[in-house]
């Protein structure tokens, strides 16, 4: 039968899968920013399984709350990559070193 | 109750074979239609953990709004997909090891706590008549609605950072002078002048 440590078995694989896919991408911007994606929707996972498990609405209401702020993040992020595509005609990483770091 | 394991195994491997698509594709729109599948496929999983609600949002928000903005930015960059998929398998090897590792752990960890604790059992049915739309917003517009203005400041200030940071002025561009054109008066503009009526010869 499903329950919640299926679901959170799932969340684990796709958050690992996540973090794999930002180290393994990480020159290109844009999928760095999909991968971001991906790992907050293996958060929400966690959030709904322990909801529903619990009998409890506060996970899904900060669920809701994860989804506004990434929405957020995902236009401030790409009108940035935009900005930055327009002043260096690149958006590899590698290549973003004016402040030295 | 066995249809429905069937069912998540099957939304779950969909999902889990669309995550790797996103990560290991080389062009990028491929990887955004993954993700777009991935959405999907959790949002099908969500409505089988009966978070109706938030299914249909992950559907509208993500996959009508966030997504096509990803494809749109993609499209407009035109990024040299040659040059940027050359350094895709340096790090590989380190990354699935590192992946492997964090996996494995995570889920010898779940499994063992949940052995513990005797979630065994599926997840207990809702009552009778409930409504998951209607619990959601009975604690939202309550218990939250603090977080919930704070959330609707956020997507403001989304929405104004993301305009300024695109916007900008190029020379010679025609532009309206609003306010110049709220304080024209009408003597500004026409000139009344006073003559005679000419007299048919």
């Amino acid at each position: 039968m499903i329950g919640l440590q299926h679901y959170l078995t799932l969340s684990a694989m796709l958050f690992v899968l996540s973090i794999a896919g930002i180290i393994i991408n990480r020159r290109n911007l844009i999928l760095l920013l999909m991968c971001i994606e991906l790992m907050l929707l293996a958060v929400n996972f966690n959030f709904i399984a322990f909801s529903r498990y619990l009998g409890d609405e506060t996970g899904q209401v900060f669920v809701f709350f994860i989804l506004t702020v990434a929405a957020a993040e995902a236009a401030i992020g790409l009108a940035i990559l935009v900005v930055l595509f327009r002043n260096r005609r690149s958006i590899n990483v590698q290549e973003l070193n004016t402040m030295k770091g | 109750m066995i249809f429905e394991a069937i069912l998540f195994y099957m939304f779950a491997t969909v999902m889990i074979g669309a995550a790797l698509g996103v990560v290991f594709s080389r062009n990028p729109v491929h990887s955004v239609m993954f993700l777009v599948l991935t959405f999907f496929q959790s949002a099908c999983l969500w409505l089988m953990a009966e978070a109706e609600f938030l299914a249909i949002v992950l559907v509208l928000v993500y996959v009508g709004a966030v997504m096509v903005l990803f494809l749109f930015v993609i499209m407009m960059l035109e990024v040299n997909v040659e040059a940027v998929k050359r350094g895709l398998t340096r790090y590989a090897p380190l990354a699935i090891a590192f992946a492997l590792v964090l996996v494995v752990e995570l889920i010898q960890l779940i499994w063992l706590r949940s052995q513990d604790i005797q979630v065994w059992s599926s997840f207990i049915p809702n009552p009778e008549g409930y409504n998951n739309t209607e619990a959601l917003g009975a604690v939202l517009y309550t218990e939250h609605v603090y977080a919930f203005e704070i959330a609707a400041v956020i997507l403001l200030l989304a929405i104004v950072a993301a305009i300024t940071l695109t916007m900008r002025k190029r020379p010679g561009l025609k532009v309206q002078n609003i306010s110049k054109q709220v304080a024209v008066r009408a003597k500004d503009r026409i000139r009344i002048v006073k003559m005679d009526a000419e007299k048919k010869s």
